[in-house]
């Protein structure tokens, strides 16, 4: 026993530790106690050129942070099985450039298929006006070409973007082909560009007006690309050079090809949460969740006095780590998934009350108490495992891990199954783990 | 503690329980969600309280059926058909209009073809699952008729579960949407969790004591694991009241379900899968001691 005692100690002393750095983690950023304020330790790591800056903050999910998702079905008919990779990556790069001109952060734009079917699900946080935000997105994407005039210096300062661009009257309509090429000379990656002969006047005039100095190429006037104009071209093929490499070359001429959108969308499915009722169920789900904590706390008490305080410091242990993880990996929230968190609570003290009641039994047949506690927790952790599998099988299903098209993988489902699973492991480790070595060490004053 | 001499009185509980839910089914079918059917859901607050007939005028005056409104205070929920944003886009000015505090809440609108995949996905879901837990259950106990009752009571807590959210629904308006399919599946593995750990606590007796009858090694059985299983249900069902009672109406449903499915899956493990594994065995019995 002696020679246990030091490991024991030191797991249960590393166990205090953690705790602590999860409440620390935990805090909210700025804390007004006692009329002083107090910062959250700054977790950022400046180790040379590596910098690890942790975002702490919970990610709150579109029904708790409020916001608009919409689903569109990709109409594949008219284009050609081979080029519909490319097609599709193009079509969600131009749907991200827009949903960025609107401003969302942390806006978020998929693909998926079964079968032949492609769906584009675009998910903003935030945003409560869903009708504008399906017009921005539906819109077809206008190419253009300006001219950047050069100001007097005392403009400079007042002039906007609009102030120093002149348009040429060339456009996306006038392009035939973009493509990513390699100069013979250099070896450096290009892009191509070929337009009709109405372009190709138009682009020997502004080469004419602006030669020597640079032409603004824009997609929905955010400039792609400034390159300056270096001889005046008048058979309407042009090259972009700057620092390309082949995949933004690549991606420069998809985008460029796609002044309109590569394939057409249709919405089929628009849902919209606002940010009032976000925060209510933030708030309830919070309520709920302590008022339930309390009273399990309480049950497991009045069942098993001492062993059931023990209990109750593992399940704080483990509310701890647990939203320790959600900030770290990081989980987004829903409100399924708080519910999944509050029904992973009343299952974490499962393991504790499988093997408190196993020490009874030993108890009762005359073991002496620390050979009870040592058995009990030996001989419940076949039936842990055991009762604790069937959730992780039907969690892994619902979590749809591999996204399997023939399975849900609504934001939904999902968000009740990564908290649940989640707890029911974690659940595992406080109720087995944490619980052992406390009560190996707090328990010895009492016997 | 002589739990099994109530087999006749599980028998009739569990039969009425199928039968009202095989009625209700039957009769009143489910509420499904638009998740499932297609259309529209709008959660709206309209302060000035209007009665339901006065936003039907309004929907029909967007040549738009108004299906079904349920209200909470000034929060009302209204379903209808799929709708294109244009067209929300009026309503929203015409409801603006009708009372000035009103305010968007949630809205989710969907073709069917979408609530059919749904469908089809879910269905896979629960198959997928029971065959996963089957296998479990399978390679856990060697022996058939543990198994086979584990699975048959899994099926019994499912197909109450289902039929009561049938009698929610027709009463007070429960819908079957995603969440509730995932109760579902969470209900089968809670079912089954508890069964497993009744029945391995037969196996351990059965190997330490041969003198038992098969119905004697099961009262002991249960009567040294119940203390754990209703003490265990009760700490998840005090979570869940406390989120039925406070969590607001997004979850009432979804945690209801849950509920039910874990008080269920505590009764069957003792009243259903013993009960019918021990229908297979007393004959086994009495066939050694001849």
């Amino acid at each position: 026993m002696l020679k246990n005692n030091r490991r024991v100690l030191t797991i249960f002393w590393s166990i205090i530790a953690s705790t602590f750095l999860c409440i620390i983690i935990n805090l909210p950023v700025k804390l007004d106690l006692f009329g002083r304020t107090f910062y959250r330790p700054d977790f950022s790591l400046n180790l040379g050129s590596f910098q690890l800056k942790p975002n702490l903050n919970l990610r709150y999910g579109l029904d708790l942070a409020g916001g608009a998702s919409l689903l569109f079905d990709v109409d594949t008919s008219k284009i050609i099985k081979t080029d519909l990779p490319d097609a599709l990556e193009s079509l969600k790069t131009n749907i991200e450039r827009r949903v960025n001109l609107f401003g969302v952060s942390e806006a978020n734009v998929q693909l998926s298929n079964q079968g032949d079917t492609h769906r584009l699900t675009v998910d903003l946080p935030g945003v409560t006006d869903i009708n504008e935000a399906i017009k921005l997105i539906g819109q077809t994407a206008q190419l253009s070409f300006k001219g950047v005039i050069d100001l007097p210096p005392e403009a400079t300062a007042t002039a906007t973007i609009a102030d120093v661009l002149k348009d040429t009257g060339l456009n996306g309509s006038h392009l035939v082909k973009a493509a990513p090429t390699t100069n013979p000379n250099t070896g450096a990656v290009e892009v191509s560009l070929e337009f009709n002969s109405e372009g190709a006047k138009l682009f020997e005039k502004a080469t004419t007006d602006f030669l020597n100095k640079r032409i603004a190429i824009l997609l929905d006037e955010q400039p792609v690309t400034v390159p300056t104009v270096s001889v005046i071209i008048s058979d309407g093929k042009a090259v972009i050079n700057g620092s390309f490499d082949i995949k933004s070359a690549k991606s420069l001429s998809a985008q460029l090809n796609a002044g309109a959108l590569p394939l057409p969308i249709k919405l089929i499915q628009q849902s919209q949460v606002g940010a009032t009722l976000g925060q209510d169920s933030i708030n309830k789900g919070i309520k709920a969740g302590l008022v339930g904590l309390a009273i399990v706390s309480l049950f497991m008490i009045g069942n098993y006095g001492f062993l059931g305080l023990i209990a109750d410091f593992g399940l704080i242990i483990y509310g701890l780590i647990t939203l320790t993880l959600y900030r770290l990996i990081p989980v987004t929230l829903t409100f399924p998934g708080i519910v999944g968190f509050i029904l992973s609570v009343g299952m974490a003290v499962d393991s504790n009350i499988l093997i408190f009641e196993r020490m009874k039994e030993e108890t009762r047949a005359g073991k002496s108490w620390n050979n009870a506690m040592e058995l009990g927790f030996g001989r419940a952790w076949n039936s842990i495992k055991d009762a604790n599998t069937c959730t992780i099988i039907t969690g892994l299903i619902l979590f749809n891990p591999f996204n399997w098209n023939f399975l849900n993988s609504s934001g939904m489902v999902r968000g009740f199954a990564v908290t649940l699973l989640l707890g029911i492991i974690l659940g595992m480790f406080t109720g087995v783990f944490v619980t052992r070595n406390l009560l190996r060490v707090l328990a010895r004053k009492k016997v | 503690m002589n739990i099994m001499k109530f087999r006749p009185l599980f028998l009739i509980i569990s039969s009425l329980l199928i039968l009202i839910s095989l009625f209700s089914i039957v009769k009143w079918g489910f509420q499904w969600s638009v998740d499932f059917s297609g259309g529209s859901s709008w959660q709206v607050s309209l302060p000035s309280r209007p009665t339901s007939d006065s936003l039907k005028e309004i929907f029909s005056k967007n040549q738009l059926e108004l299906l079904t409104v349920s209200t909470n205070q000034d929060k009302y929920f209204l379903k209808f058909g799929n709708i294109s944003s244009d067209q929300k886009e009026q309503l929203t000015v015409a409801l603006t209009k009708f009372d000035p505090k009103f305010v968007d809440l949630q809205f989710e609108t969907l073709g069917p073809v979408l609530g059919k995949e749904l469908l089809k996905k879910t269905i896979y879901a629960v198959v997928l699952s029971a065959l996963a837990l089957l296998f479990f259950i399978g390679s856990r106990f060697k022996d058939l008729s543990f198994g086979a009752s584990a699975v048959l009571a899994m099926f019994h807590d499912a197909f109450i579960l289902i039929g009561s959210f049938s009698i929610l629904g027709h009463f007070f308006g429960a819908e079957i949407d995603a969440l509730f399919v995932t109760a579902l599946l969470t209900t089968l593995s809670a079912s089954v969790h508890d069964t497993v750990i009744t029945f391995d606590r037969i196996r351990e007796l059965k190997s330490l004591s041969f003198h038992l009858d098969w119905v004697e090694l099961s009262n002991k059985a249960v009567s040294e694991v119940i203390v754990r299983s209703i003490n265990n249900s009760m700490t998840i069902i005090f979570m869940l009241c406390a989120l039925v009672a406070l969590g607001g109406t997004g979850t009432r449903w979804f945690a209801s379900a849950l509920l039910i499915g874990v008080v269920c899956g505590t009764y069957s493990s003792t009243a259903v899968a013993i009960p019918l594994m021990l229908l297979t065995k007393r004959k086994k019995l009495n066939n050694a001691k001849k």
